[in-house]
């Protein structure tokens, strides 16, 4: 169920049948996404086009794999002009007619298009391994995905939660210390257990107490990472012995990972990424089709007409709180015992917060969040790989892009989502 | 607060951070405790939550004292020890000033870190940028760019709130990451970068616009500056803003009930706009007092945390410009005492962070306090914002 | 299902909000329970549905006692409220709304949507109340969502149903359809209390009456002989003259004229068309409508709080359809709010603060930026003063006056000035009946101080009261303009709904 902003409708009576009506502001923001659009196309064409030349070869298979696939020779001139024909074509009819529902599809497809038209002209005339990327890519969205989770289910029940990266942070140290100490399974459960301590906290202080939530949440990540440095320098630095966790393996799952290009991509990863598919597949459900998926979504909505039904607004938020601090928590141990199985000091940096634009950017919704942390997460691996390539682009400029792409949603520049109508209100009964 | 008169009426102070309220608030049944008390016992189940948790890690209660006893000597126990607390409070005073005027307009200013770095980056371009300009030319250059800088980077969000009504929290957040990677890139640049280095750091600012160390004559190791009578003076001037002027009314008239103000005929664009304009400004001057008046270069992450402990700051002073300088005061004496702390008996300063995240918490939420230590007192808890969908 | 409230007596801090209520509904009977703001009526139903718990009597159904320590148990015993404000999740369909808190499942939690659809037609069917069960609530006009509302309470049994001020958002052409729903449910042996501060609806469906007065039972009374006049003088425990006292106006020349003036909502509808009139000085003009006709966008045309998208406002012969609301506020116009704690005033500001809330801006007030609080202070103190603002220290914070205090400190700071224009927007929602005559007292003095007044009122005694000229709007149009002496309230009603002679 979207909550992406409703173009208003004018209903009949009872029956409620709709028509649909465009303002004034949302023809402007078609308007300008139809010029963005034709702005990329004439970048593509000013920049890549005379810059580069050549063949660009992508390789599409990893060595272990059963089907081994040609790399992808792509004559580089030619395919740019295309991309940029395509461009041109989809930013005239966005800029004319409008796509309408899928205007935001479009354009997010025409940034995709844009990216494709990046990589040929940084890979003209050389090689690279565009499956070990998309590998990368999905091992890296999955901890902002799972943060991202972790927001839309305190968020749901009405409690804003900046804490994530905190939660991050103390379930990949926990993690990786009871991992040293008692093995992979157990640092796991360490790490999750951790993720819900924290919401603990936050639940009792925001409905308890009532505190303003970004306060707590600021000061969760504050708390964390001061915890963490100091414990890491007083004792880890001494024990290095409990620093020092076991990292789950990829486990291929039979069948699906020898699919070529998707297989190795997303049946080829760590239980932690496992994890995350199970874990935005059971929300999605829960949060849509169950009973106690409708309360929650009330409480966020409207707590008071779902209290004077008898729902409990505090039960329900304490609940929806620590589930998410749980994910958190399972979501640190990707830093950990997923990837490097040692903790250094901030290992998170700032992941906890482009889990939260993930969670804005996809509108609430586990499928939304995936779909936003997948973005994020190949961003984040194509900046790694530019670096390898030696393109005239410094680093720190793409490793930009994310953010600005957030503020860009958040600003209404691609249409608004709306939270739950609830959201950071504390709830008091009359 | 709240004093109920024998008719029944419930009397509450009107917030004005001086005057007869001041003392009332001090000497008042009801009203100095939550003034005085709370936040002197927040402090107190601070530290001693983080000596628990020293010990936890394997020192004895003996030990754990004797670091205790080492911030306290590191904070306040000699003339070298307060210049370290004034040189920490200096910064925070601006970042606590500038997230102190944003909440009084209602806005969650979480890009401190940011603001500080560009308003540090501009100070030190102009620094080492020219040369052969007296002090007071120069110095006074330099102090106004880095104002710039910050006031830039709070206009940009300020703007997008006031236009779009994109959250400020988002928005301030991104920034600060844009701003990590920017100064970054810039450290690597010909334009910054110390002539032989690889390494990313600036070139030296030029004494003509150094803030001058106020005690070096007595002591070279005393690295307070001018930037702490410059932080005072925000203070004495915010105060003055929110109070005395025209502005200052539409702030808080925004802050508190921002539809009411429109109808008043306020325009409640301007003001968000120039609320974060000026809160940046200030976040900036934070920046640019830390590469003037201390580091005399700028390399990265040379904001430290300023942002943050801005906010931390801001809500023990209860967004009010004097209780901002104390706060400050009280969180610069932690930092300097926890320097010596660590040096002297080996323990690591990110314990004070943990210090002043909890004392954040308990004075947030004076109902744990009281809970605690069965004080009876006003224990309604800090709201600001409302969310996204403000 | 009979229902008896027993001594029903419940204490809140400085208040005694229900003291020793006692009151009966029958069944297949409509109770009409009225009384002013602060009588009592919220608090007694939220004791009734198990929201709060009386201090001291019982709750009787069918001659049985009832103990609630929750809404649940309320609803359990049958009792059904429909609140004013509805308890609604907009983004959620019908059903969802419907059966939140109940769903039908099948398997572990996991819900039935078949049927819980099924089971809203079953009701929407038995009742006549038609509705869409996959509607988005949202998308519903209002009308539609009270029908949602009692489907609510309807699912879960409840026998006897209480209404809080249903009427208060509704077309007339949806009260009339209220009252068909209601006379389906008395048909069916339902018990109905209703809610209400119109007298005249009291009297037209009720078939028994009992008056709240400052958390007592003031007394009962029978529709069939009863008169506003007598509920009213009930309601307040002195005789009440609803017309206030004034002599002829005697007006001048026309300081305000709007001409064909059109407003465009934010999805580019019309919700102001072609609105042309005039105020003159020395005249009181009433703009009559049910609220959501146009009346807030036709102030905040005047005012300038939202842009014109045709037509003209002159003020005093000169054009301001582009001046700011601050620039039209300094060329001589006054305005008080529809809404007082969300339009008129900061809460947290003090009284002395709020009083200069518009005019803060400008000499005696301040100079060149900087605040002369001396000067503000003393005007507050001169102003609490002339305007019977209790208590009138002006260091208390707004929100700690009642609501007709609240209401006199905004009209105290927008008659002090010596304005042409004053317009007034719902003066007396929401406050007791002395703050009411004393406001009235106000703006008639106002007009024969030779300024142009207009007031904008849902309430059609208060036109009647106040008006000299009576203007009528209806889906954003004026529909008629009459002189209030030369008409009727039944035939500025029926204008009002749409009815156009």
């Amino acid at each position: 169920m979207s909550t992406f902003e409703k173009t208003p409708v004018e209903s009949h009576e009872s029956t409620g049948k709709r028509t649909r009506v465009l303002t004034k502001s949302q023809i402007k923001r078609a308007r300008i996404s139809g010029i963005v659009m034709l702005a990329l196309s004439a970048f593509v064409m000013a920049f890549f086009i005379p810059n580069a030349e050549g063949v660009a070869t992508f390789g599409l298979s990893g060595s272990g794999e059963t089907i081994q696939l040609d790399a992808l020779a792509i004559p580089v001139t030619s395919s740019l002009w295309a991309l940029a024909m395509l461009l041109a074509a989809l930013g005239g009819t966005q800029f004319v007619r409008g796509f309408q529902r899928r205007s935001t599809l479009i354009l997010g497809a025409s940034f995709g298009v844009f990216t494709m038209a990046m990589m040929v002209w940084a890979t003209a005339g050389e090689k690279f391994s565009l499956i070990s990327m998309l590998v990368a890519t999905v091992s890296r969205c999955t901890p902002i995905a799972l943060g991202a989770l972790s927001g839309i289910l305190c968020e749901r029940s009405g409690v804003v939660n900046i804490g994530i990266e905190g939660m991050l942070l103390g379930g990949a140290f926990t993690g990786v210390v009871m991992g040293s100490i008692l093995g992979g399974w157990v640092g796991l459960l360490a790490a999750t257990l951790t993720g819900g301590l924290l919401a603990l906290l936050l639940a009792v202080l925001a409905v308890n107490f009532r505190v303003d939530q970004i306060i707590i949440g600021v000061v969760i990540n504050i708390l964390v990472l001061g915890l963490t440095s100091f414990l890491t320098s007083q004792v880890l630095v001494e024990n290095p012995q409990w620093n020092d966790a076991p990292i789950f393996p990829s486990i291929p799952i039979p069948v699906l990972s020898d699919i070529p290009i998707i297989g190795p991509m997303f049946f080829n990863q760590t239980i932690i990424v496992y994890g995350m598919y199970v874990l935005i597949g059971a929300v999605t459900f829960f949060l849509f089709r169950t009973r106690w998926g409708l309360r929650t979504r009330s409480v966020g909505e409207n707590p008071r007409a779902a209290d004077s039904l008898g729902v409990s607004v505090p039960r329900v938020r304490y609940l929806a709180v620590i589930y998410g601090g749980m994910v958190g928590g399972f979501a640190g141990a990707w830093f950990t015992l997923g990837t490097v199985g040692r903790f250094d000091e901030n290992i998170t940096a700032g992941t906890g917060f482009i889990g939260l634009a993930a969670m804005i950017f996809g509108a609430w919704n586990p499928i939304g969040a995936l779909g936003a942390a997948l973005i994020f997460g190949f961003s984040e691996s194509l900046e790694q790989k530019f670096a390898l390539l030696d393109i005239p682009i410094p680093g720190e400029f793409l490793a930009m892009a994310p953010y600005l792409v957030t503020i860009v949603v958040v600003a209404g520049l691609v249409g608004r989502a709306r939270p739950p109508a609830a959201d950071g209100q504390p709830y008091e009964k009359q | 607060m709240s004093i109920t008169s024998p008719d029944g009426t419930v009397t509450v102070e009107p917030d004005d951070g001086r005057g007869p309220s001041f003392f009332r608030r001090l000497t008042t049944a009801t009203d100095w405790k939550t003034g005085l008390v709370i936040p002197a016992l927040a402090v107190f189940t601070a530290l001693v939550i983080g000596g628990v948790i020293i010990m936890l890690t394997g020192y004895s209660l003996a030990e754990t004292l004797d670091a205790y006893r080492a911030l306290l000597q590191g904070s306040v126990g000699s003339l070298r020890a307060i210049s370290q607390t004034l040189t920490e409070a200096t910064p925070l005073i601006f970042t606590g000033l500038s997230v102190a005027l944003a909440f009084r307009a209602g806005l969650f200013n979480i890009g401190g870190e940011g603001q500080v770095l560009m308003g540090g980056m501009l100070a030190v371009l102009a620094g080492f940028t020219f040369t052969g300009l007296p002090l007071f030319i120069h110095l006074p250059l330099a102090i106004v760019c880095g104002a710039i800088g910050g006031a830039i980077w709070g206009f940009i969000p300020g703007l997008l709130k006031a236009k779009t009504g994109a959250h400020e929290v988002i928005v301030t957040i991104m920034l600060n990451y844009i701003a990590y990677r920017l100064v970054d890139y810039l450290l690597k640049s010909t334009l910054f970068q110390r002539e032989g280095r690889n390494d990313p750091i600036s070139k030296t600012v030029e004494e003509s616009a150094q803030l001058p160390a106020l005690l070096a004559w007595l002591d070279p190791a005393m690295k307070v500056h001018l930037g702490l009578f410059l932080a005072l003076g925000a203070a004495g001037f915010i105060w003055w803003l929110l109070f005395r002027t025209n502005t200052g009314f539409e702030f808080r008239a925004v802050g508190a009930n921002p539809s009411a103000a429109r109808y008043a005929g306020m325009s409640v664009t301007k003001v968000y706009i120039l609320v974060m304009t000026i809160a940046g400004a200030l976040a900036g001057l934070a920046g640019t007092g830390q590469v003037l008046g201390l580091l005399d270069r700028a390399s990265p992450g040379f904001s430290a945390g300023l942002g943050f402990d801005g906010i931390a700051v801001a809500l023990l002073g209860r967004s009010n410009p004097f209780g901002v300088v104390a706060a400050a005061l009280l969180f610069g004496g932690l930092n300097a005492g926890g320097q010596y702390m660590q040096a002297n008996a080996d323990v690591g300063i990110d314990l004070i962070s943990v210090i002043q995240a909890l004392i954040v918490i308990f004075v947030a939420a004076p109902a744990l306090i009281s809970a605690i230590y069965r004080v009876k007192t006003d224990t309604s808890s800090t709201q600001i914002s409302k969310g996204w969908g403000a | 299902m009979e229902l008896e409230l027993r001594g029903i007596t419940k204490q809140f801090p400085g208040v005694l909000a229900n003291d020793d209520v006692s009151l009966t509904a029958r069944s297949g009977k409509v109770l009409a329970l009225i009384g002013e703001n602060g009588a009592g009526k919220s608090t007694l139903m939220n004791v009734l549905s198990g929201l709060y718990h009386p201090d001291a009597g019982e709750i009787v159904i069918d001659g049985v006692v009832q103990k609630f320590s929750d809404p649940g148990d309320a609803i359990e015993a049958g009792i059904g409220m429909v609140h004013q404000h509805f308890m609604l999740v907009p983004v959620f369909s019908v059903w969802e709304n419907v059966v939140l808190g109940v769903e039908p499942v099948r398997g572990p939690g996991i819900m039935n949507r078949k049927e819980a659809r099924t089971e809203v037609r079953d009701i929407s069917q038995r009742y006549g109340l038609a509705v869409d069960p996959d509607a988005m609530v949202e998308d519903l006009p209002v009308g539609i969502q009270q029908r949602v509302e009692i489907i609510k309470v309807l699912l879960r049994g409840a026998r006897i149903l209480v209404f809080d001020e249903p009427t208060a958002v509704l077309t007339p052409q949806e009260v009339d359809e209220f009252f068909g729903i209601v006379a389906e449910l008395k048909g069916r042996g339902a018990t109905i209390i209703f809610i209400t501060h119109k007298l005249k609806e009291a009297l037209a469906i009720a078939d028994d009456i009992t008056v709240l007065r400052d958390g007592k039972v003031a007394g009962h009374a029978d529709p069939a002989t009863a008169t506003p006049e007598i509920l009213a003088s009930m309601m307040v425990g002195r005789s009440i003259d609803l017309v206030v006292d004034k002599a002829e106006a005697e007006p001048g020349e026309t300081v305000l004229e709007l001409n064909g003036v059109r407003m465009l909502d934010d999805y580019g509808r019309a919700v102001l068309k072609d609105v042309s009139l005039t105020v003159r000085a020395g005249e009181i003009v009433g703009v009559a409508g049910i609220q959501g006709n146009g009346q807030t966008e036709l102030v905040e045309a005047i005012t300038g709080l939202l842009p014109v998208a045709a037509g003209t406002v002159s003020f005093r012969g000169t054009d301001i359809t582009d001046d700011s609301p601050r620039q039209r506020h300094v060329a001589g116009i006054a305005h008080v709010p529809e809404d007082r704690n969300h339009m008129g005033m900061v809460g947290s500001f003090s009284i002395a603060e709020n009083l200069v809330l518009d005019s803060y801006y400008a000499p005696p007030f301040s100079t060149r930026g900087v605040l002369h609080r001396d000067v503000i202070r003393d005007s507050a103190t001169q102003l609490v003063e002339d305007f019977d603002v209790r208590p009138p220290i002006i260091d208390n914070t707004g929100d700690a006056l009642s609501g007709g205090n609240a209401q006199k400190m905004i009209v105290a700071r927008e008659f002090s000035r010596d304005v042409p224009l004053v317009i007034c927007a719902q003066p007396t929602r929401g406050i007791d009946v002395g703050s009411i005559e004393y406001i009235h007292e106000q703006i008639v003095r106002k007009r024969d101080e030779g300024k142009a007044i207009l007031i904008v009122s849902t309430e059609l005694d208060e036109i009647f009261a106040l008006s000299d000229r009576i203007l009528v709007m209806f889906d954003g149009r004026i529909v008629a303009e009459l002189k209030a002496s030369e008409t009727t309230p039944t035939e500025v009603g029926l204008y009002m709904a749409g009815k156009a002679a």
